[in-house]
């Protein structure tokens, strides 16, 4: 018995069956402590599998042991592996930083409910990640959402009951759409297998069921990844859930919905629909370029910072739908790059704001005001996270957006004005940042408010300045996410040859 | 062709049904129209060869989800407030979409055609490898407990995390016992002659019932989740006549929730025992020394393992539900 | 004849698109659940129909009868799943429902929205 061997498996059985025991317990502390270890346990299972994936390439694994079509096979490559990282690292920071914001948030009873729901969550965005088989992507994906659902639903405002309500129901819708496209494949190829899939297509290539299938699929992800206008959902669900659990949220799980667009469109779709790339870019750009522009208009406009942060998310997630509707292979690079830095910038803003709502406990940016002279360490952090939002030269943001824009100027006589809108959303991103950053060091406390220092603890600084500095590290050392990004389009676009 | 008119006939009705839920302003009629909703659609499933389908769907679909909708009414207002009616837009866009469905239709195989694709590359090799790899004579529950063994241990968390939905939201689980418990609260139909001799008519029935789905599910239709949704619906029966206190003494809240968690435990620890016996994760084979006797050894424990998340979350649920005030 | 073996499909369609009028036009939170369990339910139908072979029957090998026509096992699997997974959305639904009519007062949509949005 070598575990290293069975590693894609663990990942997701690991924290997954960590769950039940944690509901067993009692304390609200033990409980939280038993959900980190585990998530940081996903995290280095997750580095295990990225050297792995690195050094010999995709990791194939035959659950119970039979083979594809027949069994469910997992397949991790570059870009699956890229994902691992992100929600298990999104994950452990939320939880190690959270702990005492959700301990106002959630009372210890109910706790040991809420972390098994967490764990559950991070095993189903695992799952989704590694599996390679249509159907278990369905169940894992109702997995993560249903405990999601959960999470959400323990925001302390009652506003997060009936956000939690409409993304139920969207969800749903969502994951019904994906199912009927699966269906629809299923009965024209008779395999649920990725792989298999896109090699028995060929035959069936241009009939309606496959067609419908196409579109099925593709509406029901988006409207799981929050792709405009089908983001409805998003910005209130952000907003009220407890903070720590937007930190986790809002870095990995629209991205794991995309994840899986991506893997449809290209490695089933991809080579065997003819004119499918063409189709696929008509529906997606214009949804996406509408989401960058309008989402950081609309954000620069909200009253609440997690409100604002969430519309900007909408936006970000424009650029990466944007990247992907190119159908190129810079444009996959870009979109696989960005998915990695708008992860680690977002991730370190929510949890800037969950320090900023654990001293202050207000969202509303006049509440906010002064709170960076008052937090200095904090307020830094944030600055420069929001540097790589931006795209600021030196920070991971940078990266992703110079490959966005690379990739942007290959498109035959729209290059520059796609640039335009991605610049112009980049200075609207400036514009709804600097009216917070503006508020919070210069803006006038809030009558009868204190003005005396008061930062958060010690080791919650250090957590914030450690996901702050990874923003500057991936910028000047970008060689991780390139390589898994490489490695990703080389399997996405392994369709077409 | 007798059949095939059946069927027709019976999905007619279901379309009915369907349209007389959507208009019901009674939420009370409606919940009862979906139940013959459910039961309706268990019958079209019986019509098309799936045995194990119709049966879950008559145990979950007619039987917990009613009661569940019930429990939620109880809690809530009995009627819908007619709104504003919907503008032209949307019905215009769902009847475009259901015609482009139609439209569809035409290029899929027809009903029951042995030469689709869906029944070409992997369904016969289940059919013809199962007796050799597995030996039990339910493919489905081969297919579904062996071969795709990892969507079912997905199922089962599936179910547990609803279980923990509903218990952080309402009560319930380990620091936080089920609110009404030691109130003093009307009994059930205790009090009413017939429903009681009935149930207890009934319930032993129901419940050695539900073992036999549980244990003959490799030869039989059924299984762990059909099972545990019988016996959870024999377990609802005696609480409505005899009461929920007493319901919650035969079992206590406590080992419900190591049921709804042990259940998932046990799946999780045979697929684990897999990987130290020297397999891959969640193979059977390796469990015996005859492969074939491994498989018979895991099916039988991860279908325990469902049927015992299955009772404990539904009851779980069931309890949560009921005594909220 | 051709028509007839369509005729499950359509009823499909026609599922699918009654639960999803019902859920953009109905208010009621209940009312909605109820939606998402036709809407669901439409998808079942259309799974185990893509099982369904001529003169098939249900896949279960009965000792000493030779020569008998499966029906394809695979989807009634898959749909066996998602029928748990659709209870389990039900169930979280209407505790949330529960929950959203103890903190406002009312399960009608438009309602909650009015509340929130005066808040």
């Amino acid at each position: 018995m070598n575990l290293a061997d069975h590693l894609p498996a663990l990942q997701v059985a690991v924290p997954l069956l960590t769950a039940p025991l944690v509901i067993l317990l009692r304390a609200g502390f033990l409980a939280w402590l038993t959900a980190l270890v585990a998530s940081l346990a996903s995290l280095g299972l997750a580095i295990l599998l990225t050297v792995a994936v690195l050094e010999t390439g995709t990791q194939e694994y035959y659950v119970g042991g039979w083979e594809p079509p027949y069994g469910i096979a997992l397949s991790v490559d570059g870009l699956s592996a890229l994902v691992l990282l992100l929600i298990t690292g999104a994950s452990s920071l939320a939880l190690a930083g959270g702990r005492q914001s959700l301990r106002l948030d959630i009372d210890n009873r109910r706790a040991p409910m809420f972390y098994g729901a967490w764990l559950i969550a991070m095993a189903g965005l695992c799952g989704i990640a590694v599996t390679g088989d249509a159907f278990n992507v369905f169940v894992f994906m109702e997995i993560s959402s249903l405990a999601t659902y959960i999470l959400i639903a323990a925001g302390r405002d009652r506003r997060a009951l009936s956000a939690v309500f409409k993304y139920l129901i969207i969800g749903t819708i969502g994951a019904t759409f994906y199912l009927i496209g699966v269906g629809f494949i299923y009965m024209m190829t008779g395999t649920l297998n990725f792989a298999d899939m896109a090699l028995r297509l060929d035959d069936v290539i241009e009939t309606r069921p496959v067609i419908i299938a196409a579109g099925f699929i593709t509406i029901g992800l988006a409207l799981k990844a929050a792709i405009f206008p089908l983001h409805i959902w998003l910005p209130r669900a952000y907003t009220y859930a407890p903070n720590a659990v937007t930190v986790f949220i809002a870095a990995c799980s629209t991205k794991v919905a995309i994840y899986v667009l991506l893997r449809f469109n290209f490695t089933v779709f991809h080579g065997n629909l003819l004119g499918h790339s063409d189709l696929f870019s008509v529906f997606i750009i214009p949804l996406a370029l509408s989401g960058i522009l309008l989402a950081s208009a609309i954000a620069i406009y909200q009253g609440n910072v997690k409100k604002m942060l969430a519309f900007s998310s909408v936006a970000q997630i424009g650029y990466i739908a944007l990247a992907a509707g190119l159908a190129s292979q810079a444009g996959l690079m870009a979109a696989l790059l960005h998915m990695f830095n708008h992860a680690l910038a977002k991730g370190t803003l929510f949890l800037c704001v969950l320090a900023f709502i654990l001293t202050s406990r207000s969202a509303i940016i006049t509440d906010l005001h002064g709170i960076g002279r008052r937090m200095p360490w904090t307020m830094a952090a944030f600055v420069l996270a929001g540097l790589s939002l931006i795209g600021v030269p030196g920070t991971a943001g940078f990266i992703s957006k110079w490959y966005l824009i690379v990739a942007v100027m290959e498109v035959p006589g729209w290059g520059v004005p796609l640039v335009m809108a991605i610049i112009a959303s980049s200075l609207m991103a400036v514009v709804y940042l600097w009216k917070f950053i503006e508020a919070a060091y210069y803006g006038e406390p809030p009558p009868g408010g204190d003005t005396a220092a008061l930062e958060v603890t010690l080791p919650l600084r250090a957590l914030i300045w450690v996901a702050a500095l990874s923003n500057v590290y991936f910028g000047l050392f970008p060689q991780l996410p390139l390589a898994l990004a490489q490695s990703g389009t080389g399997t996405l676009l392994g369709g077409l040859n | 062709m007798t059949t095939l008119l059946i069927g027709a006939f019976l999905l007619s009705l279901l379309v009915i049904t369907a349209v007389a839920i959507v208009r019901a302003t009674d939420l009370f009629s409606a919940v009862m129209l979906s139940g013959i909703f459910s039961l309706l659609m268990a019958l079209n499933f019986f019509l098309l060869d799936a045995a194990d389908v119709a049966l879950t769907e008559a145990a979950v679909g007619a039987g917990v989800a009613t009661v569940l909708l019930l429990a939620g009414l109880r809690l809530t207002p009995p009627t819908e407030a007619r709104g504003r009616s919907l503008r032209v837009l949307t019905p215009a866009v769902i009847a475009a979409v259901a015609l482009l469905m139609i439209y569809a239709s035409f290029g899929q195989p027809s009903l029951g055609d042995p030469q689709a694709p869906a029944q070409q590359h992997v369904a016969p090799w289940y059919i013809e490898k199962t007796p050799e790899l597995v030996d039990i004579p339910n493919i489905v529950t081969a297919v579904l407990a062996s071969y795709r063994g990892f969507d079912t241990l997905g199922e089962v968390f599936v179910v547990l995390t609803a279980g923990i939905g509903v218990m952080f939201l309402l009560g319930g689980g380990r620091g936080k016992p089920f609110s009404r418990l030691d109130s003093n609260v009307e009994e059930g139909l205790s009090r009413h002659l017939i429903p009681k001799v009935m149930a207890r008519l009934l319930v032993p029935f129901i419940l050695l019932f539900a073992l036999f789905i549980q244990f003959h599910g490799e030869y039989s239709p059924g299984g762990g989740f059909q099972a545990g949704a019988i016996f959870v619906a024999g377990i609802i029966l005696f609480s409505l006549v005899r009461g929920e206190r007493l319901t919650l003494a035969v079992i206590p809240p406590r080992v419900l929730l190591w049921m709804s968690a042990g259940g998932a435990l046990l799946y999780g620890a045979v697929g684990l025992a897999g990987i130290a016996m020297g397999g891959n994760f969640l193979d059977y084979s390796v469990l015996a020394d005859d492969p074939i006797t491994g498989q018979h050894i895991g099916i039988i424990v991860i279908e325990l393992g469902v049927g015992l998340t299955v009772t404990g979350v539904l009851l779980s649920i069931f309890h949560a539900f009921a005594a909220r005030d | 004849m051709k028509l007839l073996g369509l005729f499950n499909y359509w009823v499909f369609a026609v599922l699918l698109m009654i639960g999803l009028f019902a859920l953009i036009s109905r208010q009621n939170l209940i009312k909605k659940i109820m939606a998402l369990a036709i809407f669901q339910s439409a998808v079942f139908l259309f799974f185990i129909t893509m099982s369904k072979i001529e003169n098939g029957t249900a896949p279960i090998i009965q000792a000493g009868v030779d020569n008998q026509i499966f029906s394809n096992p695979l989807p009634q699997v898959l749909i066996l799943t998602a029928i748990v997974v659709g209870i389990s959305t039900t169930a979280l639904g209407l505790a949330i429902a529960v929950r959203l009519y103890e903190e406002y007062g009312t399960i009608e949509d438009n309602e909650i929205l009015a509340l929130d949005r005066s808040a």
